[in-house]
């Protein structure tokens, strides 16, 4: 009984009794197919701020505080990728003085992600801007490279931002990239014996292919995700990950961001795992 | 790109690794860990058995006509209508024809059917001549057509191969007739790889609303291009479809505002 006592309150000298609850029901979950890849849409912070007569920001704030939180839970239960919508190209439209007062966020919480406690540190994390970085202004821009070059070498978790992206946008990039390859595959010399040195001749090399296109997408570096979350209740995916989505399971809570808990992360899981079989088997049909 | 073990590795991968804790795993703890794992499963089945049967309650009642709000429905938001269908349940033709009749009913007339292996193309002449005077989506073809010559009602048949395959033909498209020149490179837009689509033949109209019926709440490779401002909605198994479930999904369709990003 003495060493039982003393086990727990050791543990609870280290851990509240929500963490206790939540690790524990991460255990049982990793019983079943963990996801690798979660994304988030971050849908509601202001009609979250509206409903409780908080000025427009602060509902950006607050959501970035449970985007933390999320971040926290996602990689204790040892997801090891997270993309997340920040801001769309569609976001320009906006009024100015939104746009202008989300850039000024995202670059105090660039700031602060890069602090010694920050939680890209407590768990190593890689963190990546996708997007058309030069639609964003300098400082954000070269906070955002700072940020990456920061975190280049961390190597347990990643964590993809996307800031003025949209799908359509990253699939016009990449086939600019990949045309761009294929032209200066054939200005190079004895281009044209590429395909008897490789034993056949190539029908149509200088085409563009899917796997081209998908060597030069923002998100090459990740898989594809295997649960889009999208809060608010919103079953559209608005220009987001539309190429990588082809297996993913979509899951849409009708709570708005800034509510978003560890248990409706926990459902997300549970459904994904209910039709991870499913998915599975498409997947490896098609290659 | 890293790794996770794969679920059949469970027990094998937990034996053999410690915890980081130094805590490690004793046989019991596994099967505990398992025998919990079923039942929050067993848990969360049992509330979609409930959940499945409150639904199939008033698909009953907005098939009857009980409920009012469901009766006058504005389809003429709904400017066109995607159907995913999961492959293997689409070789159920007569299940698909009902499905397209009764969008006919509700007044939806231009529909895109899609199956990942291209099952519903197959059946494409059994399904279009067991519909009155609804032809294969040719826009460009119809609208040439005089007004009162062109048909009501299109149903367009797509597959996987039309979703990033098409895009890549798209893109050669351009390579090959250098629409947009920059400095002596080809630039890409968005606009003229739009154009390059229809020019490929790929003339589909961006769907309001993406019904799926299959196991999953997933698109399954519908086209990315048409996808973008897409409500999508999963609708259970087709062999379980119900008229007042698909009343029930347009009318919430029809209730949602988009701001496209403003």
């Amino acid at each position: 009984m003495g060493s039982v006592g003393s086990f727990l309150s050791k543990y609870f000298e280290k851990e509240s009794m929500l963490s206790l609850l939540r690790r524990g029901v991460f255990r049982i979950l990793t019983v079943g197919p963990t996801p690798n890849h979660i994304a988030f849409i971050l849908d509601g912070n202001r009609r979250y701020a509206q409903s409780l007569n908080m000025k427009e920001g602060d509902g950006h704030k607050i959501g970035f505080l449970t985007l933390m939180s999320m971040l926290k839970y996602c990689y204790e239960m040892g997801v090891k990728y997270v993309t997340i919508y920040a801001f769309s190209i569609d976001n320009f439209k906006r009024k100015p003085h939104e746009v202008q007062n989300l850039m000024n966020l995202m670059l105090e919480k660039i700031e602060e992600l890069l602090e010694e406690e920050s939680i890209v540190h407590n768990f190593g994390i890689r963190v990546h801007f996708i997007g058309n970085l030069m639609l964003l202004n300098e400082q954000v821009r070269a906070a955002a490279k700072k940020a990456m070059a920061a975190t280049a070498k961390n190597d347990k978790v990643v964590l993809s931002i996307c800031v003025a992206y949209t799908s359509t946008d990253e699939i016009v990039h990449a086939i600019q990239e990949s045309y761009n390859e294929k032209q200066e595959e054939n200005n190079e010399p004895n281009s044209n014996d590429i395909g008897v040195h490789k034993g056949f001749v190539e029908r149509n090399p200088n085409d563009i292919k899917v796997t081209d296109i998908e060597r030069h997408m923002y998100s090459a570096f990740a898989p594809d995700p295997d649960i889009l979350i999208r809060t608010s209740g919103e079953t559209r995916l608005s220009n987001f990950l539309l190429w990588q989505t082809t297996y993913c399971h979509l899951y849409s809570p009708s709570v708005l961001w800034p509510n978003i808990s560890f248990w409706h992360l926990v459902w997300g899981i549970l459904n994904y795992q209910r039709v991870h079989s499913y998915l599975e088997k498409k997947r490896k049909k098609t290659f | 790109m890293l790794n996770r073990p794969q679920f059949f590795e469970f027990a094998d991968y937990k034996i053999r690794n410690h915890d980081d804790e130094g805590f490690p795993y004793s046989y019991s703890g596994i099967i505990f860990l398992q025998f919990a794992w079923n039942i929050i499963h067993l848990l969360a089945s049992m509330s979609y058995v409930f959940w499945d049967i409150i639904y199939l309650f008033q698909s009953y009642l907005i098939s009857s006509g009980l409920l009012k709000k469901y009766k006058s429905l504005n389809i003429n938001q709904i400017h066109h209508l995607a159907i995913v269908i999961e492959s293997e349940e689409a070789h159920n033709t007569s299940r698909v024809i009902e499905l397209l009749r009764w969008l006919t009913t509700l007044g939806v007339n231009s529909i895109c059917l899609y199956d990942m292996d291209g099952v519903l193309k197959k059946s494409k002449d059994i399904i279009l001549t067991e519909l009155d005077d609804a032809s294969l989506f040719e826009l460009e073809a119809e609208k040439k057509k005089p007004l009162h010559e062109q048909k009501q009602r299109i149903v367009e048949f797509a597959s996987l191969s039309d979703g990033k395959e098409g895009i890549t033909r798209a893109a050669n498209y351009l390579c090959s007739h250098d629409v947009k020149i920059a400095n002596g490179t080809l630039v890409f837009t968005e606009a003229n790889m739009s154009q390059a689509l229809k020019a490929c033949g790929y003339v589909g109209l961006d769907p309001n609303l993406l019904i799926v019926y299959g196991p999953a709440r997933c698109h399954l490779g519908f086209p990315p291009w048409r996808l973008r401002y897409t409500e999508i909605v999963h609708m259970g198994p087709l062999k379980s479809m119900r008229y007042g479930a698909l009343v029930k999904a347009i009318y919430q369709f029809l209730k949602v505002r988009q701001n496209h990003g403003t």
